[in-house]
């Protein structure tokens, strides 16, 4: 007996045989997950890293202190206002010639001039426009410096490198350094990053008209969307009948979620722009594609939140009389709402970052004015982020950092809300 | 009924298992028993139901008198729980599912194409297997037929009904001051009476249960046994039941289905003291299920 017994295993012996075994291949999987978690952690981390050290410094901007002379002879030479032709830009150069008395000489003069923005003459006369009473005295006022002054206060402008690489002479470097002893310069915050549109010039750009673009284009997208692919969820989840013909719709459906979005760019030029002849460059018309792409994305996830209500509630519902509506509207509708609600948020979540379709129904052109219709043309966030990263100035580089600083700003607000939503309407039940 | 289970333990020891199907085309379709009833309510005249090829209900004839407590017995996929669906039209939200033949309620057939199945269901009320209360207040889920039927026409008229069913139901007294609370948050048996609640607050003339106490413990499987006692005085009750012993205790007359066909029925005390059929015997000694 006793030597049978240490001959055949015992099912304990053959158990622990293998438990080692079992240990390491649960330790190698649980190791691997940890890893691929840390890796992508990590990436997340660098990524924001990089985006903040380099957009960061996009929402300061530097500003010049000069002293304004509002002289009556330029601003109102006929004893009237006059707003509209006044040499704004004269006042200004007077101003920094003001500063730095002893320079003299056309091509030294214009060197001078280049430090002010050309949004300078602008704010000069926004303050005399809205306080006429300042008229022929002298104020000091904090105009906005040019992007070349602005890089090189921000160290982006290396001065140790030769003269001809750099886009500020030594002579202008010189001036800005006298300035700068002289407190006059100051990095203050870039209040035209958020209230001004598009412009060429990197100082005077902001995505006021890039937001507005994106907030009137999500408003029609909502709009659309999420009541049409709850309707269409609904309707094929709870009253279509189960055949080929809805088997074909369902297989679309799930197809069209896939489609590349810029497809829907081409679809929205063929149909709104060529045939129904709807305005260009238009966010109704960027809304209404963005509602075309995000519409299977809120029509699968509907149906999703429809499947998961627990088919006895709609059983207890027919069982006392309700009708096949009143059992959706009462029942089902409520208790699917959150998942729809955050189907179609993560569908929106999406919508604001696509750019690939709006470049094809001319949401691409170069907007200067804030939109402030659903039909003026502008430009989306992630559109007017691509336009500034193509453009060669070093000073767009850092602010197409803080326009994606404030998309993803937006994004993670938009997703924490479907997390709320979520949890608030579940506790409900 | 301790003294058949101890018959059962017995013979199960020696019998060896034969092939029921064989037995029913055997013993012929022909119900035996009684299959009518005195005062006729509910009337099911050669049901048929299919599943798609699954022919689940074959020519079945019974009758469900008023205020009657009808128990339908019978192993798994016997055809109870379809039989008890096609008394409310239930089955209709099933696509493939097929029903022929005659039911009437009171003299109307409920299958024609006039009757309209949300109205059958308000005067046929069901109770399911597991409690199931709307994600809603206690006053809301049994306010809820009434709100749909537009049965109360004032607030103070819907508070009177959602009392009285509760009242009904045994429990008021544990809920009264909590009516605002969720229904999923009593305890199961106290669900399983919200939803008796809810379905009497509708007012219907039979109760259709289906294992309403199989998901419950038997402190609450004798208080729902204690209502229906109480209901059987102003409703039809059919219950569909796994539990011989429950069918024994709150029905009056007992049906006995097998794979489809409706074996046996009579009353209840016949059909446990002297069942006539050789299936219904094996069955209730325990040899089937």
């Amino acid at each position: 007996m006793g030597a049978k017994r240490t001959r055949e295993r015992t099912t304990l012996q053959k158990v622990e045989a293998g438990l080692k075994r079992r240990r390491r291949k649960e330790l190698i999987f649980k190791l691997s997950g940890e890893i691929a978690t840390g890796v992508g952690i990590l990436f997340l981390v660098l990524f924001f890293a990089i985006l903040l050290n380099k957009g960061s410094s996009a929402f300061q901007q530097t500003y010049l202190q000069l002293d304004i002379e509002f002289s009556a002879e330029v601003i109102a030479p006929g004893g009237q206002l006059d707003l509209q032709y006044a040499d704004f830009d004269g006042i200004v150069r007077a101003a920094l010639q003001k500063e730095l008395p002893e320079i003299s000489g056309r091509s030294e003069r214009r060197e001078l001039y280049r430090l002010a923005s050309v949004g300078a003459a602008y704010q000069v006369h926004d303050v005399i426009a809205e306080n006429p009473g300042l008229l022929g005295t002298t104020q000091s006022i904090w105009v906005p410096a040019s992007a070349d002054v602005d890089m090189l206060v921000k160290g982006n402008i290396d001065a140790a490198v030769d003269e001809a690489l750099r886009t500020l002479s030594d002579q202008q470097i010189d001036w800005i350094n006298r300035l700068d002893e002289a407190g006059r310069l100051d990095l203050k915050f870039n209040s035209a990053l958020f209230s001004n549109g598009d412009s060429r010039e990197p100082e005077l750009a902001g995505i006021k008209g890039a937001m507005m673009g994106s907030f009137f284009m999500l408003a029609v997208t909502i709009a659309l969307s999420f009541p049409i692919g709850v309707a269409a969820a609904i309707y094929l989840e709870e009253f279509a009948p189960r055949n080929s013909w809805s088997d074909l719709v369902e297989v679309n459906i799930n197809n069209l979620a896939a489609v590349p979005s810029i497809v829907f760019g081409l679809l929205g030029l063929a149909v709104f722009i060529n045939w129904m002849a709807l305005p260009r460059s238009a966010p109704l018309v960027g809304g209404l594609v963005l509602t075309l792409l995000t519409l299977p994305v809120i029509i699968i996830a509907s149906r999703a939140a429809i499947k998961a209500v627990p088919p006895s509630i709609r059983q207890a519902a027919l069982g006392l009389g309700a009708s096949k509506t009143q059992v959706v509207f009462h029942h089902v509708l409520p208790l699917a709402m959150p998942g729809m609600l955050t189907g179609a948020i993560i569908g929106m979540s999406r919508a604001l970052g696509e750019s690939a379709p709006l470049l094809m129904i001319g949401m691409i052109a170069f907007v200067v004015d804030v939109p402030g219709s659903f039909t003026d043309p502008s430009t989306a966030l992630p559109v007017q982020i691509y336009l500034w990263a193509d453009s060669p100035e070093r000073a767009f580089a850092e602010r197409t950092s803080a326009a994606i600083i404030v998309l993803l700003a937006f994004l993670l607000l938009m997703n924490l809300a479907a997390v709320i939503i979520r949890r608030r309407m579940e506790r409900k039940w | 009924m301790t003294a058949m289970t101890k018959t059962a333990t017995d013979k199960r020891k020696t019998a060896a298992v034969p092939d029921y199907h064989e037995q029913v085309v055997e013993l012929g379709r022909e119900t035996v028993g009684q299959v009518r009833c005195a005062e006729p309510f509910m009337v099911a005249e050669k049901v048929n139901v299919h599943y798609g090829d699954n022919h689940a209900i074959r020519d079945v004839t019974l009758e469900i008198g008023k205020k009657e407590v009808v128990a339908l017995i019978g192993p798994s996929g016997c055809g109870k729980s379809t039989f008890l669906r096609c008394l409310n039209r239930m089955n209709d939200s099933i696509e493939s599912a097929r029903v022929s033949g005659n039911i009437t309620l009171d003299g109307t057939d409920i299958y024609s194409k006039e009757q309209d199945p949300v109205a059958l269901r308000a005067r046929v009320g069901m109770v399911f297997q597991k409690p199931n209360p709307f994600p809603k207040s206690i006053y809301d889920n049994v306010a809820y037929g009434p709100r749909i039927h537009g049965l109360a026409g004032d607030r103070a008229e819907l508070d009177t009904i959602v009392h009285s069913s509760l009242e009904r139901a045994g429990l008021l007294k544990e809920v009264k001051d909590r009516l605002d609370e969720p229904g999923t948050s009593l305890s199961g048996g106290q669900q399983q009476r919200l939803c008796i609640a809810r379905t009497i607050a509708v007012n219907p003339e039979v109760i259709l249960m289906d294992e309403p106490c199989s998901a419950l413990d038997p402190i609450a499987t004798a208080r729902i046994e204690d209502l229906m006692d109480e209901l059987c005085e102003d409703y039809a009750i059919v219950i569909v039941t796994h539990s011989m012993q429950q069918a024994a205790r709150v029905s009056r007359r007992v049906a006995y289905f097998h794979l489809g066909y409706l074996v046996e029925v009579d009353d209840t005390d016949k059909v446990f003291t002297n069942p006539q059929h050789k299936l219904t015997e094996d069955y209730i000694t325990g040899r089937i299920g």
